[in-house]
């Protein structure tokens, strides 16, 4: 396990001061202090103690079961013309890759004394797999979701609600995500003793971006493991991402960060297009800002009020985007790009009669944009296939109707 | 000249009256006739919270008359507009409260020289960093005269009380409880805390806030502090009204 090597001094990870660069901090008010930096002063060392990183490392093998397979896409490879990998987070418990960081969070808030587990979601995955590793280790959960998300992620609500969680909906602002979040953190500020916040994406205040961004980097260890094993290389030639917050990229570019010769791709959400006002394609529309405690670019009026984004996948549906990720924009490390909402339904359609997978609607965003990857015929490409597209049967039905039927 | 706000704490120790409100509301040209019907009233300091769309660190109440204010038209650069002319009557301290964003926007040093220019006497923003305004920002503040009242809660340890205490000027702003704007927290169970503070004889006068809404907690408040902070109670009391400065004079009548 990695997880806990010293990234320090590196160019693209954490400085000792929570920053990537000119992005990160925690600018939390006085009410939110103590957590955060409760968090800030022991999370290394947590994630240091052999003891905890055994626990980790056996409920992922013996829990999630990891490690997730790396899966040559022929087909898919055919059509691309390039050597493509899926990296299975889809195949994990619950369904994506969410859970990586969940079965990290709660080892961390037990160390720490907690007893009640709040969470945000937009998809409803981070939620499921809050709610799940809360029943495995039967700790209280509340989970704040979007009042639209609630609505178009119905069977997660469900799943939520089965392994005993209490789903608050937010009914602020746009109802997704964001407000959710908000919520979330209101809690938090609530109670500040007995309650740890399983943030599920690298976002909000230092140190939940490298926290996160650790406990998911373990896509990254499998995937130089693997590689190396199917090609006799440890380094692909590009990792592919789909980007909300940054969660599944952040763990699938972390062991690559500081490998020149790996090219990183990310894919934000383009709603019905950036220019459409109805978009959440953040490095394309952002501008510096704070928002969740985090200084980051972030889509905002010229007033500094926050805007509302739209993506048909909840999970993307975000005006932010974590600060490594905004660090990476800036310094040209990553390339951004962008699917709208009909490019990730095509795919999403093309995965499933090419390689018999339904992927997320999030993931499907990283599958859109093969097609405009110069690829050379023997690249190795890596895709994160962030998670499984159970939740959005309702959406591919609905928008699909006659390729379906 | 010396600060509005050290004025008042020069000649008045206990019972300070403090108002909040969202600037902006309930509607947009509101702003100074609340203030005016503050002062008249006397309410000693007014706090104008400067709208955001993500007020982490607030409850509905407040939250909402934020997204009303901002659906008003409301915005930094507009309250600044509407401030131009506001010392001509207005001689009570003045604060302005809000989130880091929409001042990071309008840019710090802007923000500062404007306030300066039209006469506001202090800041509150809770999610400015200590660390960070001490390294980036705090000579800015003093160039322009202006102070910076940082927040302290009941988890706050001593030491980092003291260190809040040495950058705030004015005031320091004591949270009753750990909680958001407006939750009815029982202030019985801090006393310890207020008595705490009260032991660490801060250099600052204390005035403590969140949660005090009628005459017995502005009271309990004031027994322990140089005086108090009313926000949700008062949106509450002006959110409905059809007679603005007879709601207001009713507010502060009722605790005063
Ligand atoms: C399957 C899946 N992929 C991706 C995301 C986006 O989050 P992140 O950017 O943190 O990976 C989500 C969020 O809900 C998700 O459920």
């Amino acid at each position: 396990m990695k997880i806990a090597e010293n990234t320090f001094g590196s160019k693209y990870h954490v400085d000792e001061k929570g920053f990537y660069g000119r992005f990160g901090g925690a600018y939390v008010p006085e009410m939110l202090y103590p957590n955060v930096k409760e968090l800030q002063d022991n999370y290394l060392k947590i994630l240091r103690d052999p003891a905890f990183q055994q626990e980790f490392e056996q409920l992922l093998r013996d829990y999630v079961g990891r490690p997730s397979p790396l899966y040559l896409a022929k087909r898919l490879s055919e059509k691309y013309k390039a050597n493509i990998y899926l990296k299975r987070e889809d195949l994990n418990h619950t369904g994506a890759h969410k859970i990586n960081n969940t079965v990290g969070q709660i080892l961390l808030a037990q160390r720490l004394g907690k007893t009640r587990i709040i969470a945000e979601t937009g998809a409803g995955q981070h939620g499921v797999a809050t709610a799940t590793v809360c029943a495995l280790m039967n700790m209280e959960c509340v989970i704040y979701m979007g009042s639209v998300d609630i609505q178009r992620q119905a069977p997660n609500v469900a799943r939520m609600k089965m392994l005993g969680a209490t789903v608050v909906a937010a009914t602020s602002g746009s109802q997704t995500l964001k407000d959710a979040t908000n919520e979330a953190i209101r809690d938090w500020i609530n109670n500040p003793v007995n309650t740890h916040y399983i943030l599920g994406t690298a976002a909000g205040p230092h140190p939940y971006p490298d926290m996160v961004s650790r406990f998911q980097s373990v896509i990254s260890e499998e995937i130089k493991v693997q590689l190396l094993e199917k090609t006799g290389k440890a380094n692909p030639d590009y990792v592919v991402a789909c980007i909300g917050g940054g969660s599944n990229a952040a763990g699938a570019y972390y062991h690559f960060l500081n490998e020149p010769d790996v090219k990183l791709v990310a894919v934000e959400a383009g709603g019905k297009g950036v220019n459409s006002g109805f978009s959440a394609a953040t490095t394309q529309l952002g501008k510096l800002g704070i928002i969740h405690a985090s200084k980051t670019l972030l889509m905002q009026t010229e007033d500094g009020q926050i805007t509302e984004p739209h993506s048909i996948s909840a999970g993307l549906d975000y005006p932010g985007i974590g600060p490594l990720h905004a660090h990476l924009y800036e310094t040209g490390r990553a390339t951004f790009l962008n699917a709208t909402d009909d490019e990730a339904l095509q795919a999403a359609y093309e995965l499933t009669r090419l390689e018999g997978i339904i992927p997320a609607l999030e993931s499907s965003h990283a599958l859109a944009k093969l097609g405009q990857i110069p690829f050379k015929p023997n690249d190795v490409v890596v895709l994160c296939l962030s998670g499984r597209g159970d939740k959005d049967m309702e959406t591919y039905i609905r928008n699909l109707p006659n390729k379906i039927s | 000249m010396s600060n509005r706000i050290d004025q008042l704490f020069a000649s008045k120790k206990t019972g300070i009256l403090n108002i909040y409100c969202t600037a902006g509301f309930p509607e947009l040209n509101d702003t100074l006739p609340v203030m005016t019907a503050l002062q008249q009233n006397g309410a000693d300091l007014i706090e104008l919270g400067m709208p955001f769309s993500d007020p982490l660190a607030d409850g509905p109440v407040i939250q909402e008359s934020s997204t009303r204010a901002i659906k008003n038209g409301m915005s930094v650069r507009k309250l600044f507009e509407q401030l131009k002319d506001f010392r001509l009557n207005i001689h009570v301290p003045v604060i302005l409260m809000g989130y880091l964003n929409p001042v990071l926007l309008y840019g710090i040093e802007n923000f500062c020289k404007k306030c300066a220019e039209v006469g506001v006497d202090g800041v509150i923003l809770p999610d400015l960093p200590m660390d960070e305004y001490e390294s980036d920002y705090k000579a800015i503040f003093e160039q322009y005269g202006l102070h910076l009242i940082f927040l302290v809660t009941p988890e706050t340890s001593d030491e980092r009380i003291r260190k809040i205490d040495s950058l705030s000027k004015g005031f320091v702003y004591a949270v009753s409880s750990s909680s958001t704007t407006g939750k009815d927290k029982d202030m019985g169970n801090q006393q310890a805390y207020f008595e705490k503070l009260k032991q660490l004889q801060l250099k600052n006068p204390v005035l403590i806030g969140f949660g005090i809404k009628d005459k017995a907690t502005f009271d309990a408040a004031c027994a322990y502090s140089n005086g108090a902070i009313i926000g949700t109670a008062f949106i509450r009391a002006i959110e409905n009204t059809t007679n603005l400065p007879a709601a207001i004079k009713d507010f502060i009548a009722g605790v005063k």
